[in-house]
């Protein structure tokens, strides 16, 4: 349990932080809660040369309200997100907010941290896809934003660049009529996602579904987008028969890998079963959000 | 005794049945425990382990010239260097070898094949990450089945010509012509095949010492994390050749043991020989990694049972055979005569005659070990196999299982009870038990609520286990480990001032001996709890005894206790008798205190007594006030109880919810109350984590999947219910405070009543057993191949 | 192997070390600091015993590195009593018997002074995912939700566990 040697820098803002991560490129790795890097270096899993730690830089926390959007700063942590999201009546960040391991891991993991990291069974992917947020990364060159439908590349990877630090998430403000949730099938409480489904509807004034956003994790190399189940759902009157055909769909674009937390046809009807639950829910906070 | 709590003493004197708050605990709110790893010695060195990631191969070579560069890494030791002294193989409490370290094979994933010493824990790290060793690997035996296959690479080629075979030994217990003949005529026969995997004890602390050998006094002291200070100092002894006395072995706080700390393991052996080796005290303390891929593990019994009845349910014949997955070396801590344990008791609480159970141990390429999981020797694998098999009886035959195991306990009036395979249960009343347990859980409103939720498509389950525990470990004519009986010890001295030290044989690691030994001495001598120093585990100091584990310390050293406590009120009513002026006949004791009959205003209180020991004791007399008792008891004592499990199964996702889990238990009569229950919310949680949560698996190349917490998968307070507890009691009549014990009553009792209630939920569907740990893909497999969901 | 020179604020008081940037904080406190009393109890972060609060925040001290704490205010058990009077989840574990071994202890006390400092008067539940982060092997946790909620006020003291009025047996031999 103890990591390699390393160096380790605290640089004092994020200019700073940019140079360090151009000059080192490909030894330098950012910290920022350290709650899923330093579990990797404790078992020499990980064993980058140089540590960036992202502590002094201000600026990179927060949570602000644009009048389309609500943008995370990248070193917010998972319970500043959980607290806000319930004061603001924003249940689908709250449950995946709430749900990120355990009281101490959310109150020093950050979601910019879990993002870059980018484990396939980790929670945020599936809620940034879901509602099809986009994430803004900067280098010393400037910033650009990537949709997180166009971000989680592989296990592990994403379209950060290495010299590049990844400052702000934004997710498009919940709207009347909007209501979104995210269900999670865990082998006990805190565990990775077996399945993570996080879905988000829009109900049209006659009661169909005008737009949908579903994003799941935990059962292909990376979190994606189940857009297939998204076009079951468009224009569609809200019933659990439409639900389970979404998930269905939803299924049938996973790609599991049988293991310790079940076999591979276990986990592709979970993905089914969880979408289904996940919609259900959503729908009726969609509607009691008129 | 009367049907109310009579408590002989007062609150302030704290003996029996007061719920005395325990006195071990300001330290540990404190933070101020003295666990192995909080201990500093000058010059301390640090030592870690070379691991084989390999299951099985031959080592090529062992490069140590990169680790021997390593800033602040002194010295690498290897399995040569131990042969050359003879002590690369060691014995195992089971009378079997093991490796300390290898020479020519590595036998199991993250066996230990080097030791690295250094001046720091994180130099002793990196010293470890820079050995080099080349494996080529071999073919790998996970399955012990395939193990005792004609073609099976045979594990040990170490043991005897004639013993070059996978099968360790074979063993059996009962009459098998008459369990055949009672199967034969049984009017109705049930049989199954149950698997209890291996599964990890996981204490928090993992394992350690601190070995310290001081060449000027030619002293080795071994601090450690031990569950049994003084067996280990006689194996030491006698595998090191260091004499005896110069060996001292002491203990400290133990954060958890449950059997995980009683084995000897190669990091203990390999910390004295660095420490002898380099001449300063070598500190090892293994990571949580190590602990649970190396250590002692639990179960791993495949178990065949057949049970037969007539039609109306009363059962006529028992029959198992099991095979017992040992891993590469016979290492489970049981008595010479039992090396499947105690697992015959596997007649359980039920009035039968005919019984046959014959184990089979077997080696495969795995740690060794077996019974490190607060299982009573084997007795948790036993009480599963006959609790579901009882289970299915009651559900194949349609009748009640509650009413079925009505219909075949013992009953209160027939104990002592010799049962099939020649165990003598000292006392019981299980309809009692399962009485009250039915009424606290309302079973009756239960079972109403089942059919209506069954009607509806919803999975609802009751499982009941009405366990018959045996611990106590035991009479010196039948138990001994590695030839040291099984008796165990107190030896308490009364000061002047009448402040009482007590020392004992056994070992805490959490059930408050500091608190409940007092308790007892309470009890027998009036002195409080408060002016009561309890000591153990410095085997310089502590009288030998075998330790704690299988629930054996109230039994054995509880009683040594009681008996030395009785010699000194013996010798105390001499004195009492020379101060009274007063014959000792007419003298009775109560309270703390010796008073002449019919004059109660003449007495003697034990601390005056105690005071007149040194100070004015008759001439003839000995001076002082002490005695010692080796306790060798003339049987095991049998607590038992009945558990009442109700789940709810979640159709859409298979998982198990166990919604209400209602505890009867009897442990005879109870020291401390608050501690007893503290043991059995403790034991059912370590029951329900192998129903649902824990398994060490292991796939065919023999890597370990359940390697670290991320995926051997302990219960939170989430996962965990609130456990309901009552009790009854039936005192032990042989015991001389009438207690049984009652560590790992609950942890036996449990899974049984978890597994009865999920195959309850799902019988009618065609469901008859399901392993633990009931995982929900297991139950949602069930549920979609008959296509419900 | 370069240092760094850390400077924090342990239970009131300044310390300071220099140390690898590796050394994680749980072995700053044990083995720098001396402070034993916070344990370790895995390698992946599961298991809590680590606990401690950096910055008024409950963390893994076995999850941080020193050097990330530098210039941070840190309380461990040691800190919790004031002189003899014990903090009162302190006297809550021993009245309620929250505790067996001892070992999880330091970190679950810890865990549990956060808890309570955010969310007050908790139900059981809220307390058990209060404390999903905090391993026990010995307890079942009944009673640590018990001690915790008499440090929450909300049980007396002289609560202990239900205990049902008992049947016995005579014994068919006397004992």
């Amino acid at each position: 349990m103890i990591p390699a040697q390393f160096d380790y820098v605290r640089p004092a803002d994020l200019a700073a932080a940019l140079k360090i991560l151009k000059e080192r490129e490909g030894e330098a790795k950012i910290l920022s809660g350290g709650y899923s890097l330093l579990p990797l270096m404790k078992l020499r899993l990980a064993q980058p040369e140089l540590l960036v730690d992202l502590r002094d830089v201000k600026g990179l926390d927060g949570i602000r309200e644009t009048d389309d959007e609500i943008r995370i700063g990248a070193r917010t942590t998972h319970r500043r997100i959980h607290d806000d999201s319930v004061a603001n009546d924003r249940p689908l960040l709250a449950d995946v907010a709430g749900g990120i391991g355990d009281p101490q891991v959310r109150n020093w993991g950050t979601i910019g941290g879990s993002v870059a990291h980018a484990d396939p069974a980790s929670d945020w992917p599936a809620v940034l896809l879901a509602v099809k947020a986009t994430i803004v990364c900067r280098s010393s060159t400037g910033e650009r934003t990537i949709a997180a439908r166009e971000f989680f590349l592989d296990t592990f990877t994403t379209a950060i660049e290495p010299t590049e630090v990844l400052t702000e998430i934004r997710l498009p403000r919940r709207v009347r009529g909007a209501g979104g949730a995210y269900t999670k099938l865990e082998r006990k409480v805190g565990d990775f996602a077996t399945v993570g489904v996080a879905t988000i509807v829009r109900l049209a004034p006659d009661g169909t579904i005008n737009s949908s956003g579903i994003g799941i994790t935990g059962v292909a190399d990376t979190p994606f987008a189940a857009t297939d189940a998204e076009k079951v759902l468009d224009g569609q009157k809200p019933s659990d028969d439409l639900f389970r055909k979404a998930g269905e769909a939803a299924a049938a674009m996973s790609r599991p890998v049988g293991d310790v937390r079940g076999p591979a046809d276990y986990k592709r009807a979970m993905t089914a079963e969880m979408t289904l639950r996940s919609l259900r829910k959503a729908v009726e906070r969609a509607l009691a959000y008129a | 005794m009367t049907t109310e709590t009579q408590l002989a003493t007062t609150p302030e004197v704290g003996g029996m049945g007061h719920s005395v708050k325990r006195k071990e605990d300001p330290r540990f709110i404190r933070g101020a425990g003295k666990y192995i790893d909080d201990l500093v010695l000058p010059g301390m060195l640090w030592m870690d382990i070379v691991r084989s990631p390999y299951a099985h191969a031959t080592i090529k070579g062992i490069d140590t010239s990169a680790a021997l560069k390593v800033p602040g890494v002194l010295a690498v030791i290897v399995g040569a260097d131990l042969e050359k002294a003879g002590l690369h193989w060691m014995p195992t409490l089971a009378g079997d070898k093991q490796m300390v370290l290898p020479t020519r094979t590595v036998m199991y994933q993250a066996q230990e094949v080097a030791a690295v010493v250094a001046t720091s824990r994180y130099a002793a790290a990196d010293g470890v990450a820079a050995v080099e060793v080349d494996y080529a690997p071999l073919p790998v035996v996970v399955d012990p089945m395939k193990a005792l296959e004609k073609d099976a690479p045979i594990l040990r080629p170490d043991r005897a010509a004639d013993k070059q075979t996978n099968r360790i030994w074979h063993w059996e217990s009962g009459d098998r012509a008459a369990a055949d003949a009672a199967l034969k005529d049984a009017e109705v026969t049930v049989s199954e095949d149950i698997y209890i995997p291996r599964i990890h004890v996981a204490s928090i602390e993992t394992c350690g010492c601190i070995a310290d050998w001081d060449a000027v006094r030619g002293q080795m002291t071994l601090h450690m994390t031990s569950q049994a200070p003084h067996a280990i100092r006689t194996v030491l002894a006698l595998v090191s050749g260091l004499p005896e006395q110069n060996i001292r072995v002491k203990t400290y706080d133990i954060g958890g043991g449950f059997g995980g700390k009683v084995p000897v393991y190669p990091g203990y052996v390999l910390a004295v020989v660095a420490s002898l080796t380099v001449g300063k005290p070598v500190k090892w303390i293994e990571d949580r990694s190590e602990n649970l891929q190396a250590d002692s593990f639990a179960r791993d019994y495949h178990i065949h049972a057949e049970l037969g009845a007539t039609k109306a349910g009363k059962i006529t014949g028992l029959k198992v055979r099991t095979i017992a997955d040992h891993g590469y070396s016979d290492a489970a801590a049981d008595p010479t005569k039992f090396p499947a344990g105690l697992f015959n008791v596997i007649t359980g609480s039920y009035d039968f005659d005919s019984a046959f159970v014959e184990v089979d141990g077997v080696y495969t390429n795995k740690p060794p070990g077996g019974v490190a999981y607060r299982c009573s020797f084997r007795v948790t694998e036993a009480v599963h196999a006959i609790e579901r098999m009882v289970d299915i009886l009651a559900h194949e035959i349609g009748k009640d299982p509650a009413q079925l195991r009505l219909d075949n306990f013992i009953q209160p009036g027939q104990f002592p009870y010799k049962s099939p395979t020649g165990w003598e249960y000292d006392s019981g009343n299980y309809p009692a038990a399962l009485k009250m347990a039915m009424e606290l859980i309302d079973y009756a409103g239960l079972r109403k609520e089942q059919l209506e939720k069954r009607a509806r498509g919803e999975l609802m389950g009751i499982g009941i286990s009405s366990f018959t525990e045996i611990v106590g470990a035991g009479p010196s004519h039948e138990f001994d480990i590695l030839g040291l009986k099984m008796f165990d010890s107190c030896e308490i001295r009364v000061h002047p001032t009448g402040k009482v030290l007590a020392r004992i044989g056994v070992q805490t690691q959490g059930q408050g001996h500091e608190t409940t030994f007092a308790q007892i001495i309470a009890e027998e001598l009036g002195f409080p709890v408060g002016d009561i120093k309890i000591e153990y585990g410095d085997t310089d100091t502590a009288p030998y005894g075998l330790g704690t584990y299988a629930s054996r310390s109230t039994p054995v050293a509880g009683a040594a206790t009681a008996i030395a406590a009785r010699k000194i009120r013996d010798k105390a009513r001499k004195l009492a008798a020379h101060l009274l002026e007063a014959n000792e006949d007419d003298l009775e004791w109560t309270n703390g205190k010796f008073s002449v009959k019919g004059s109660p205003d003449r007495f003697k209180t034990i601390q005056e007594i105690a005071f007149a020991a040194y100070t004015n004791h008759p001439q003839g007399m000995e001076a002082g006030l002490e005695a010692v008792d080796y306790y060798d008891p003339p049987n095991l004592t049998f607590p038992f109880g009945s558990y009442i499990a109700v789940v709810d199964i979640d159709k859409g996702t298979g998982q198990v919810k166990v919604r209400r889990f209602v505890a009867v238990d009897d442990c005879g009569n109870i020291i401390n109350p608050m501690i007893v229950d503290g043991q059995i919310h403790g034991g059912l949680t370590m029951g329900l984590a192998p129903s649902l949560y824990e398994e060490i698996t292991y796939d065919e190349n023999g890597n370990n999947l359940a390697g670290t917490f991320m995926d051997y998968l302990l219960p939170t307070a989430v996962e965990t219910p609130a456990w309901e507890v009552a009790k009854t009691t039936t005192p032990s009549p042989h015991h001389p405070l009438g207690a049984k014990g009652v560590g790992e009553s609950a942890t036996v009792g449990s899974p049984p009543a978890i597994a009865n209630a999920v195959v309850d939920a799902l019988w009618h569907l065609g469901v008859r057993n399901i392993d633990i740990p009931i995982s929900p893909h297991k139950v949602w497999k069930i549920l979609h191949d008959k296509g419900i969901s | 192997m370069t240092t760094q020179h850390i400077r924090v604020t342990v239970n009131g008081e300044l310390r300071e070390a220099d140390v690898e940037p590796r050394l994680l904080l749980v072995h700053l406190l044990r083995d720098v600091f001396g402070l034993t009393g916070t344990h370790i109890g895995c390698d992946t972060s599961n298991c809590g015993a680590c606990t401690v609060h950096v910055d008024g925040e409950s963390a893994k001290s076995c999850t941080m590195l020193a050097v990330q704490a530098n210039g941070t205010e840190i309380k461990t058990i040691e800190g919790m009593a004031d002189g003899a009077a014990l903090h009162p989840l302190q006297q809550a574990f021993w009245d309620q018997h929250g505790l067996q071994c001892g070992f999880c202890t330091p970190g679950m006390i810890m865990q549990a002074a956060w808890l309570l400092g955010q969310n007050p008067k908790p139900t059981d539940d809220e307390v058990r995912e209060g404390i999903s982060g905090n391993l026990c092997r010995c307890t079942g946790y009944v009673n640590i939700v018990k001690a915790i909620q008499q440090a929450a006020g909300q049980l007396s003291a002289s609560e202990s566990a239900p205990v049902v009025a008992a049947e016995t047996t005579e014994p068919a031999t006397a004992g």
